[in-house]
C-alpha cells in the first residue's frame, strides 16, 4: 500500500517533470536588480522598495529572479554595483535613491541593452527612467486633517534636508492646512537625516515645546508618533501606515506604494514592451497611498478630507492652485493657475506665510 | 596544558606570516557563518576572494575596480600609519576626508567655466590643505591645551558631514540642477575631471598619488630622521624626548600629514568615481583606512597589499550579495572578522605558545 502510493507520487513527479521544463524554457528567469540606499529592513525607505520588489515578484512568479544589493553609497560604489549586476545579467535595474543619478546615467550609456529605472530623479536616458511620487498630494490631505485638529492654531513639520520633494510637502501642508483654518501657522525643522529615531523624537518635543499640538514628519521612522502619544498630540503615518498608533496619535497616513509600479515595469520587460519614460505617480495612480483616517478625527472634518482625496485622484482638485504668493511675497501663482510639474519639481521655496526661513 | 612566553624579539617569522593566516581563518570562520546562514560556503569564499579576480563574467570589470577602491583607502591609511606609529591617533580622517572633497571642489567650481590647465594642480592643492587644515584643529588643541586628539578628530567628522550637506544644498549646489542639491559633476568637466588615465586598469590620478605615498612613506621610515623619530616616539617616547624629539612638532607633522593626505584622496574621489558633492559624500573611507593601516602592519608596503585586500572584499562581498542574496550584514561581520584574527595572530609575533605537561612547571 504504501509502496504504491509512493510509486503514484513517483509517476506524478515524473509528470510534473516532464511538463515543467516547458514553461521554464519558454520564459528563462528575468533577473532585475534592486539597489537600495540603506539596509533591506530599516523600516523606511529602503525597506519599503525591498518589500514591493518581493510582492512584484510574487505577483509575477518564478519568471522573475532578483539581486538585490543593499546599504549602496552614491557615487563609485553604486557604478560598481549596477555594472555587476549587468555583468551577471540583469535585464532591468531599479536603483532607488535620489543620489544615484549620475551613476544611473553612466552605467546605461556603458550597458546599453539593460534597462534602468531611477527613483526621485529627473535625467533619463533611452534605456533609462525615471520614476517620482507625488508625495505633496498626500501632504495636502493631511495638511488639511492637521488645520482642522489643531487647537493652538500652530503645525509642527519635521524635514531631512531642504530638497524639493521636502519644500513641496512643507508647502501643501501649509497651503491646505490654511484652506481649513485661515489661523494656523507652521514651525518648521530640518534635522538632515531621513532616518535617526533619537533625533526625530528631539525634534517632535522642541515642535511640541514651541506650541505646536499636530506633527507631520517627513522622516521614517515611528519615533514622532511614539513622543505624540506620550504628549497626547497628534501626528500621521509616514511612509508606511504605522496603523498601531491609530486612532490617535496617528490621524491618518500617507503611504509609499511602489509595488504596482514594479510589477508593471518587469512586466513590461518580460513583455518586451518596455520604454524610457520620466513618470510622476500620485494619488491617482496609487503611488501615494492616504491611510485610514481614524476615528479620532470628526466625521464631517473625515468625509471634507476624503472629498480632497478623491478630488485631487480625479483631477479636479490640486494640492497648489493660485492665488499663491512665494515667502518674500512675490507672486507665484495667480488666481486659479496651476504650476507645472517643471516648477514643482524644483521647488526651492516656501509660500507666504511659512515664516521659517528656508535653511541655508 | 599551554602558556605564553614573551619572545626577547618580535619572530620575524611570524610578522610575516600573521596575515596570511589571518585571511585562512576569516576564510574559515566566515565560512561557518555562511554555511549558518544557509548558503554554500566554498562559493561564497570562492565569489568573495576568487571571481574578481578570475571570473569569466566579472573579472574583466572587476579587477581595475580594485584600484578604484583600494586607492583612497591606501593614500588615507598611508598618513594615518605615520601618526599611528608614533602614537598620534588621528581617528578622523573620515572628516579630513570629506573636507578636502569640498575645499578641492569648491576651488576649482569658483573658475566655472574654465579649461586652464592649471585648474586640476591648485584644486588636488586645495583639497590637501583642506584636509591639512582640518587636522591642525586636533593637533593644535592636543599641543596646546593637551585635549585628546582622538575625541577631537573623530567628533569633527560629524561636523565636516554638516558642512558637505550643506554645501550640496546651498553654496555648491549646481545652478543648472533645477533646485536638486548636488554640485556640478566634476567628472563631467574635462579641466576638472579626474579620470582613468590607462584604459582598463582603473589607474587614476588617485592611484598614482596612493603609489607615490607609498614610496615616499617607506623611504622616510627607513632612511629619514623623521621616520627615525617616528618610530622612537611609539616605541620609547621617554627616550625618544631624551633624544631631543619635539613631540609637539612630531604631533603636528603627523597629524597634518596624514589630514592632507586624507584630504587628497577626497579631492581625487570627488573628481573621479563619485563626480561631484553630495549629500552623503562621505562613504567611510577615512574609518575603514584606519582597519588597513593594521592590516598592513603600518609598514607601507603591508599597506598597499592590505588595501587591495580589502577592496577585493568589498567587491568580492557584493558579488556574494547579488549572485548568492548573502546579506549586506553578512559580509561587515566577514570584514570586521578579518580585522579581530588579525588582531588575534597577532600575539604570535611577541608570543610563542609553550605546551606544558601537566604537573610540570
Amino acid at each position: 500500500m504504501e509502496r504504491r502510493t509512493i510509486l503514484k507520487g513517483g509517476a506524478a513527479l515524473g509528470l510534473a517533470a516532464g511538463l515543467a521544463p516547458r514553461t521554464l524554457l519558454a520564459a528563462d528567469p528575468v533577473k532585475v536588480g534592486f539597489m537600495l540606499v540603506g539596509p533591506k529592513n530599516d523600516t523606511g525607505w529602503s525597506q519599503h522598495h525591498y518589500d514591493a520588489a518581493m510582492k512584484a515578484k510574487e505577483k509575477l512568479g518564478d519568471g522573475v529572479e532578483l539581486m538585490v544589493q543593499e546599504s549602496v553609497a552614491e557615487g563609485a560604489d553604486a557604478e560598481r554595483v549596477m555594472s555587476q549586476m549587468a555583468l551577471g545579467g540583469a535585464k532591468l535595474i531599479f536603483a532607488t535613491s535620489f543620489g544615484y543619478m549620475d551613476s544611473v546615467q553612466n552605467v546605461a550609456a556603458k550597458f546599453p541593452k539593460v534597462m534602468f529605472e531611477h527613483a526621485t530623479g529627473y535625467k533619463t536616458a533611452p534605456n533609462a527612467s525615471a520614476y517620482n511620487a507625488r508625495f505633496y498630494e498626500g501632504r495636502a490631505v493631511c495638511g488639511y486633517i492637521a488645520g482642522k485638529m489643531t487647537k493652538t492654531n500652530k503645525i509642527g513639520y519635521i524635514g531631512s534636508f531642504p530638497i524639493p520633494e521636502v519644500v513641496q510637502g512643507i508647502n501643501s501642508s501649509f497651503v491646505n492646512a490654511r484652506k481649513a483654518n485661515p489661523k494656523v501657522e507652521i514651525a518648521v525643522v530640518m534635522i538632515s537625516t531621513w532616518f535617526d529615531p533619537a533625533k526625530e523624537a528631539d525634534a517632535t518635543k522642541a515642535l511640541l515645546d514651541q506650541g505646536c499640538d499636530v506633527v507631520l514628519a517627513h522622516t521614517d521612522s515611528t519615533a514622532p508618533l511614539a513622543a505624540l502619544k506620550a504628549a497626547g498630540k497628534f501626528g500621521f503615518g509616514q511612509s508606511s501606515d504605522m496603523a498601531e498608533f491609530a486612532p490617535a496619535p496617528r490621524l491618518s497616513s500617507i503611504i509609499d506604494n511602489w509595488a504596482p509600479y514594479y510589477e508593471e515595469r518587469i512586466k513590461a520587460v518580460i513583455d518586451g514592451t518596455w520604454k524610457s519614460q520620466n513618470v510622476w505617480y500620485g494619488i491617482k495612480e496609487g503611488m501615494v497611498g492616504i491611510g485610514e483616517i481614524s476615528d479620532a478625527v470628526p466625521a464631517d472634518v473625515k468625509a471634507e478630507a476624503e472629498k480632497i482625496r478623491d478630488g485631487i485622484a480625479g483631477g479636479t482638485v490640486h494640492a497648489f492652485q493660485g492665488p499663491l504668493n512665494k515667502q518674500d511675497g512675490s507672486v507665484w501663482l495667480k488666481d486659479g493657475e496651476l504650476p507645472d510639474d517643471g516648477t514643482l519639481a524644483g521647488m526651492n521655496f516656501f509660500v507666504e506665510g511659512i515664516t521659517t526661513k528656508m535653511p541655508s | 596544558m599551554f602558556r605564553l612566553e614573551k619572545r626577547p624579539t618580535p619572530s620575524t617569522f611570524w610578522i610575516y606570516a600573521t596575515p596570511f593566516l589571518a585571511v585562512a581563518l576569516t576564510m574559515v570562520a566566515g565560512g561557518i557563518l555562511f554555511a549558518i546562514l544557509g548558503k554554500d560556503p566554498v562559493a561564497a569564499i570562492k565569489l568573495i576572494f576568487f571571481d574578481p579576480l578570475f571570473s569569466a563574467d566579472y573579472a574583466s570589470y572587476a579587477r581595475p575596480q580594485l584600484l578604484v577602491k583600494a586607492g583612497p583607502l591606501i593614500l588615507i591609511a598611508i598618513g594615518l600609519s605615520l601618526g599611528f606609529r608614533a602614537g598620534i591617533w588621528n581617528i578622523g580622517a573620515e572628516g579630513q576626508y570629506v573636507i578636502g572633497a569640498l575645499c578641492g571642489a569648491a576651488a576649482g567650481l569658483a573658475f566655472f567655466p574654465t579649461d586652464s590647465r592649471w585648474v586640476f594642480p591648485l584644486m588636488v592643492a586645495a583639497g590637501a590643505l583642506g584636509g591639512f587644515l582640518w587636522a591642525m584643529i586636533p593637533a593644535i588643541l592636543r599641543t596646546k591645551f593637551n585635549t585628546n586628539e582622538i575625541l577631537v578628530s573623530l567628533l569633527l567628522v560629524y561636523v565636516a558631514k554638516q558642512l558637505i550637506a550643506s554645501a550640496a544644498l546651498n553654496f555648491l549646489r549646481n545652478p543648472d540642477g533645477a533646485g536638486f542639491p548636488g554640485s556640478r559633476n566634476l567628472a563631467q568637466i574635462p579641466a576638472m575631471a579626474n579620470p582613468e588615465l590607462i584604459p582598463g586598469t582603473g589607474l587614476h590620478w588617485g592611484g598614482v598619488a596612493a603609489i607615490l605615498a607609498v614610496g615616499v612613506a617607506y623611504v622616510m621610515l627607513q632612511r629619514h630622521i623623521l621616520g627615525y623619530q617616528i618610530k622612537l616616539a611609539g616605541q620609547a617616547p621617554r627616550a625618544a624626548r631624551f633624544a631631543g624629539v619635539n613631540s609637539d612638532r612630531l604631533i603636528v607633522l603627523c597629524m597634518g600629514f596624514s589630514g592632507a593626505l586624507a584630504g587628497m584622496a577626497g579631492f581625487f574621489e570627488v573628481s573621479g568615481p563619485a563626480g561631484q558633492i553630495t549629500i552623503d559624500f562621505g562613504a567611510g573611507y577615512g574609518f575603514t583606512a584606519i582597519i588597513v593601516a593594521f592590516l598592513g602592519r603600518l609598514n607601507p608596503i603591508g599597506i598597499f597589499f592590505a588595501g587591495l585586500l580589502m577592496a577585493l572584499t568589498y567587491i568580492g562581498g557584493e558579488l556574494a550579495q547579488l549572485v548568492l542574496g548573502l546579506p549586506a550584514a553578512a559580509i561587515q561581520a566577514f570584514q570586521g572578522m578579518l580585522l579581530f584574527f588579525l588582531l588575534a595572530v597577532d600575539l604570535l609575533a611577541n608570543y610563542r605558545i609553550r605546551f606544558i605537561l601537566p604537573g610540570a612547571r
